[in-house]
């Protein structure tokens, strides 16, 4: 069984190449390893503990004891901050791959039905489209509380019509093709086709889509925290960290300052990422967003 | 084109009656009585057996759905459970807040993000292009509402401009009124505008490269007036998309930002709704919003055909 994958037709060793050549790639690949490095490490080491609070300690400037600064119950920003990206990255992870788990077979599906199959997926996707991922978090939390899982459940809804979208419209572009005719001339029914011939060749669309709704659902999380409706205490998030900082902004400023550069600083990264691949992958590629 | 509109006039109206249905069953599924929640823990089954009888709550479902869908549509969303006012008066109260300010932001971030495009995709590949872009492109990394609060510290806690929030009302007078309204737009409007100054720079350097445009120059138009004349308008398709999906994360990000300037909008509405389990007060905001998103993209749809006389003829 040979795969069709016509868009890298060179090998893995050009591919790579060109990757360094991209800055864009480059900026965004360092910048995200670096937030999942800092996740990481949170496991093990942070500088402070941040589950304990030391009043004695509550609202610090920056030093070089707390680089960050300390919060309203003395708990070092930067530990935080931390801890924070390891629950922004699950989430924003898993809504992502609830979107494309159940978005992609869905536009798949639709691409390789068409007809009336096609148009009532597709209007089931506006009828989803038409609840942003803040209305159906309200709604969730009317029903079940906050909480991380709704709100992981809120963006990955609203991933769904975004893969489907892609994926259908990737696939579409695919069915009329040559080798697709040799397929279903071998007899492959649609299902096969699907698998074996359409969806490798839309990876790269996914990937970069993937990326794009990786970078939106950490500042979905952020903002469903921030309005109380995300992850809860003590579980330190930076949206949560930004609500708590607001009260506080005329005493202690760098409460807000720095969970906020955390956030632009990884959405950035991941947005020059996934620029970045859609360049190298497909050069004549522009962003739709 | 009558086929075209009607096509997308069908499609909006299914999508708000399957959208209703959504909301309403939401709202069956939540656990809690609603005449219990208005009466206390004190009253005695009989009297709250009575009131779910006036409510109409022991009618069949499909009843029940039919008439607070019909109620919707004459605007009246049923009586809050916490506030034992009308729905529609609170809404109505708060939706003067929350709109002007969605639209406000609206306008700012397309007269930002418009110029800014056309500008980049003129100078396409250039210095100013590269830093333009580079500066749209940390404006969408912006979370609107750690913006505001940025904001709120430089032109509140320092310079002491404009108030770090509160709205007097519009009884106050305009001016005091938009003044408040400043910040939030500001905050709202900016990571918008950055989204949106890319899709115009990339959909105008798309048209650009047509055999038209090069036909335009060569019959020796000015390329200014190539710039807004041909290109802007045939790359108005993809803006006009794009606009239409911000309208709806504009309103998500009303709610939020209206909480970080104590703005008496829809959003504080809602979460206070929330907090106090006023559940119609939740369904009925959600609904509203919802609609306002639909009713927006039917009309981002039918602008196409305007801008797109191709659309017009086509069956």
């Amino acid at each position: 069984m040979t795969l069709h994958i016509d868009i890298p037709e060179e090998n893995l060793a050009s591919i790579l190449a060109k990757a360094f050549r991209n800055r864009s790639f480059l900026a965004g690949f360092v910048i995200a390893a670096l937030v999942a490095a800092i996740a990481i490490v949170s496991f093990f080491w942070t500088p402070y503990d941040v589950t304990k609070l030391i009043v004695a300690d509550r609202t610090q400037a920056p030093s070089l004891a707390h680089w960050f600064g300390t919060d309203h119950f003395g708990r070092d920003i930067l530990s935080m901050i931390m801890v924070g990206a390891r629950n922004s990255i699950a989430v924003a992870l898993v809504a992502v791959g609830i979107g494309m788990g159940v978005g992609v077979p869905l536009g798949a599906f639709a691409a390789a039905r068409g007809g009336l199959v096609d148009e009532a997926l597709m209007r089931l996707n506006d009828l989803v489209f038409a609840f942003p991922a803040l209305l159906s978090a309200i709604m969730i939390t009317a029903i079940f509380g906050p909480g991380a899982i709704n709100a992981i459940i809120a963006i990955g809804i609203f991933n769904i019509p975004v893969f489907a979208r892609v994926a259908r419209a990737g696939a579409l572009a695919i069915w009329p093709r040559e080798f697709i005719l040799a397929a279903r001339a071998a007899g492959k029914g649609k299902t096969l086709i699907t698998i074996e011939h359409v969806l490798p060749n839309i990876v790269t669309l996914l990937l970069v889509q993937g990326t794009i709704q990786f970078a939106l659902g950490i500042l979905a999380e952020a903002g469903l925290s921030y309005v109380g409706l995300g992850t809860q205490p003590p579980m330190p998030s930076w949206g949560r960290m930004l609500f708590d900082a607001q009260t506080r902004m005329v005493v202690a400023p760098w409460m807000a300052i720095f969970p906020g550069m955390a956030i632009v600083i990884t959405v950035l990264g991941l947005n020059l990422l996934g620029d970045g691949i859609a360049d190298i992958l497909d050069p004549r590629s522009r962003r739709q967003r | 084109m009558t086929a075209y509109l009607l096509k997308r006039l069908a499609i909006a109206v299914a999508t708000l009656v399957l959208a209703s249905m959504v909301v309403f069953a939401v709202l069956e599924i939540i656990p809690g009585d609603p005449a219990r929640l208005m009466l206390g823990m004190n009253a005695s089954a009989d009297q709250v057996e009575l009131l779910r009888n006036q409510m109409g709550l022991n009618a069949p479902l499909a009843w029940r759905y039919l008439h607070w869908a019909g109620g919707l549509m004459s605007l009246d969303f049923g009586r809050s459970y916490t506030y034992s006012v009308p729905v529609i008066d609170l809404v109505r109260e708060r939706v003067v807040v929350s709109l002007p300010l969605a639209l406000i932001a609206l306008a700012l971030s397309t007269l930002i993000a418009i110029p800014v495009g056309l500008f980049s995709a003129g100078r396409h590949g250039r210095a100013s292009d590269t830093v333009a872009m580079g500066a749209a492109q940390l404006g969408v990394a912006v979370p609107n509402f750690w913006f505001a609060l940025m904001l709120i510290y430089l032109f509140a806690v320092w310079l002491r401009l404009v108030p770090a929030g509160g709205f007097p009302g519009w009884g106050a007078g305009v001016w005091p009124a938009l003044k408040s309204l400043v910040l939030p737009a500001i905050a709202l409007a900016l990571p918008q505008a950055a989204i949106l100054a890319r899709v115009t720079r990339s959909a105008l350097i798309e048209v650009l490269n047509e055999d038209y445009i090069r036909t335009a120059r060569a019959k020796g138009l000015p390329y200014r007036a190539v710039l807004w004349r041909h290109a802007l308008r045939n790359a108005m398709i993809p803006v006009l998309t794009i606009l239409g999906l911000q309208f709806a994360f504009l309103l998500a990000g009303t709610i939020i930002i209206e909480n970080v300037f104590y703005l008496p909008g829809l959003g504080r509405l809602v979460f206070q709704a929330i907090t106090q389990r006023d559940l119609i007060v939740v369904e009925s905001v959600v609904m509203l919003l919802v609609a306002a998103v639909i009713i927006v993209n039917l009309l981002v749809d039918l602008s196409y055909a305007v801008v797109d006389p191709r659309l017009r003829s086509r069956p």
